[in-house]
């Protein structure tokens, strides 16, 4: 065993490159009140509009006052309401990208990432606007202004614009939501690259579930200004610790539940016995399984399985290019009032082998995707 | 007979013109740019500092600042005397340097910038509020100090709201009379602008020098706004062209 120095007490929880919040603010319908810590792994926030993530970020940029609480960045104090610290959002070097990027209209390119450089000689800032650009591929725009540039050429500026003043912490406000589609996987390999090379705190806030979980290494659930979830991303979307993150995180079939044994519940609403990996020591609560983890099996599977199979009949479904949405009734046919018990996303492809087999199908819940959050 | 009377009037509008004493021409347009260019410069200071700020306290001040427009410009002018006169506290306080303000060519461009100033205020104010807050804030994030988020962002952004407000500072600084009267009187070569010599031209009974003056007015005006807009556009076309999108 190898001994090892304590760390200094007075470091412990202040470590370089992090970023520790304490705020609360209280907004017009709730208070903003979250404790968090964030290193060099991206966060991301995920919440629906009006959860306070824009304010957070504000808050954290220092644009807006919070009520009370402190803000550490790199074991330096940005605020710090008891002992009346406020750095004001110019000396912070905290880089923020705003929902609808906020470029300059009145300034070219260059002139909007060149705002934030020290003063330079001319040749040198040049230089350093060239390369700031080059580093988010828009290297072209330099002489245009920003009504000549596209959703994600404004995009990348305002990225290489907030980078421009070397910032200690990234925060980004819904960075790919006024974005076309096509464009949006772009983006999201150059912000991943950014993130790649940037590995400072970096905060991305996001009402789109994909773009949280694709861009953020972990994962923030935001709901009326407390954090309802935090920690790594698989963790929170296999066992979400509540409903509402649940339903935060894109989740879409739940039953009130009852535990009846070890390991077996009573799925009030879908009224049916379930087996589940592991429902831990909930009693009441709901239980819940993600649309594309529903099983539809093969009529001769079906006699042979184990467990969790129920004869179902389709309401009605709604198609996307590649995929489609069938929203299930359990254990009986339609009653004509469209209500539904599960909806099941499946592809196209494996749609096409089993549209024309005779109602009712047989769907199977696998006890591995259901998971069960306590009330 | 209606021709013959107009030929008349245009033959001795000529032949009045030439043993005219111009000055009131060049009084009314350095008191009307050197008002204007306080007036700019105050009443953007105040529409900035106001901008922004919502207390009860501030209606009083908003008050205070229209009021100059509200009230009849003889109200202000006398108020002005009152302010300014020999026993009056920036008069008395003036009056130690061994300055006098009252009957001056300084009263004409007091009497202009006072009665001009709400003007600009209100349209700078209007301006600066309706910026996105945003290009604001990100100037901030980006380390400008608040001088700079002014100039280099509010500023320009407001540009178009602020040269209208100019323009109508102008005009008004130009066409004062009833303020400038009260503080300033009419001293041929020192304090008599054109309304002010049309007015006395009027009432001695002078019509024809009266006509040449509103007309000589209307030239100046005209002449003056055109350049201030072809200045303003002309200046920076690419930068003009996004407010006018």
């Amino acid at each position: 065993m190898v001994l090892r120095a304590a760390p200094e007490p007075g470091l412990v929880g202040s470590t370089l490159m992090a970023l520790e919040i304490e705020i609360s603010k209280r907004l017009p319908d709730f208070t903003l009140s979250v404790q968090f810590s964030a290193d060099e792994q991206t966060v991301g926030i995920l919440g629906p509009s009006g959860a306070g993530k824009t304010m957070l970020l504000h808050c954290i940029a220092g644009l807006v006052r919070p009520d009370r609480g402190r803000i550490v960045l790199d074991g330096e104090v940005l605020l710090d309401t008891d002992r009346h610290i406020r750095v004001p959002a110019r000396n912070r070097r905290i880089g923020l990208l705003f929902q609808h990027y906020a470029l300059f209209p009145h300034r070219t390119v260059a002139e909007n990432v060149a705002f934030g450089l020290p003063s330079l000689s001319a040749d040198e800032r040049l230089n350093r606007v060239r390369a700031l650009l080059e580093r988010t591929h828009a290297a072209e725009l330099q002489e245009r202004y920003p009504r000549e540039l596209s959703g994600g050429e404004q995009q990348r500026v305002a990225l290489a614009r907030a980078l421009a003043i070397e910032p200690r912490a990234l925060l980004l406000d819904e960075p790919l939501s006024a974005l076309d589609t096509h464009l949006r996987s772009q983006i999201e390999t150059q912000l991943h690259e950014t993130f790649a090379s940037f590995r400072r705190p970096a905060l991305l806030v996001t009402h789109n579930v994909e773009e949280a979980y694709s861009l953020g290494e972990r994962l923030m659930v935001l709901s009326r200004g407390q954090i309802a979830a935090f920690g790594p991303k698989e963790a929170i979307f296999r066992h979400p610790p509540n409903l509402e993150v649940a339903q935060l995180s894109g989740c879409k079939n739940f039953s009130r539940m009852t535990a009846v044994a070890a390991n077996l519940i009573e799925a009030i609403d879908w009224n049916c016995r379930l087996q589940i990996e592991s429902g831990g020591s909930i009693t009441s609560g709901h239980v819940g399984i993600r649309a594309h983890h529903i099983d539809f099996l093969e009529s001769h599977d079906a006699e042979n399985a184990e467990n969790n199979v129920f004869p179902c009949w389709l309401v009605r479904s709604s198609e996307t290019p590649f995929r489609i949405t069938l929203f299930l009734r359990l254990h009986r046919p339609p009653d004509g009032s469209g209500a539904h018990d599960l909806q099941a996303e499946v592809f196209k492809e494996k749609w096409e082998r089993f549209r024309r087999r005779p109602l009712p199908w047989h769907v199977r819940l696998p006890p591995d995707s259901l998971f069960v959050v306590p009330d | 007979m209606g021709s013959f009377t107009a030929s008349h009037v245009i033959v001795s509008f000529v032949a009045s013109l030439a043993p005219m004493d111009w000055s009131p021409v060049w009084i009314s347009l350095k008191t009307s740019i050197v008002a204007t260019a306080i007036t700019f410069v105050v009443g953007i200071a105040a529409a900035a500092w106001r901008a922004g700020r919502a207390s009860p306290a501030m209606a009083l001040v908003d008050g205070i600042f229209l009021l100059p427009l509200v009230l009849p410009p003889t109200v202000v002018g006398f108020f002005l005397l009152l302010l300014f006169g020999r026993n009056g506290p920036l008069g008395k306080a003036l009056l130690q340097f061994g300055a006098t303000i009252i009957f001056s060519w300084t009263a004409t461009v007091i009497a202009a910038a006072v009665v001009s100033f709400p003007l600009m205020y209100l349209t700078a104010r209007a301006a600066l509020e309706q910026l996105d807050p945003r290009f604001l804030q990100a100037a901030r994030t980006l380390g400008a100090s608040e001088w700079r988020v002014f100039h280099a962002i509010a500023l320009p952004l407001a540009w178009p709201g602020v040269l209208a407000g100019t323009i109508l500072t102008f005009a008004r600084a130009l066409g004062e009379f009833g303020a400038t009267l009260m503080i300033a009187g009419n001293i041929p070569g020192r304090t008599a602008t054109i309304p002010i010599a049309i007015y006395f031209a009027v009432e001695a009974n002078d019509l024809q020098r009266a006509i040449a003056w509103c007309l000589i007015d209307v030239v100046i005006s005209l002449a003056l706004l055109g350049a201030l807009y072809y200045w303003s556009y002309g200046q920076r076309p690419s930068r003009a062209l996004w407010a006018r999108r």
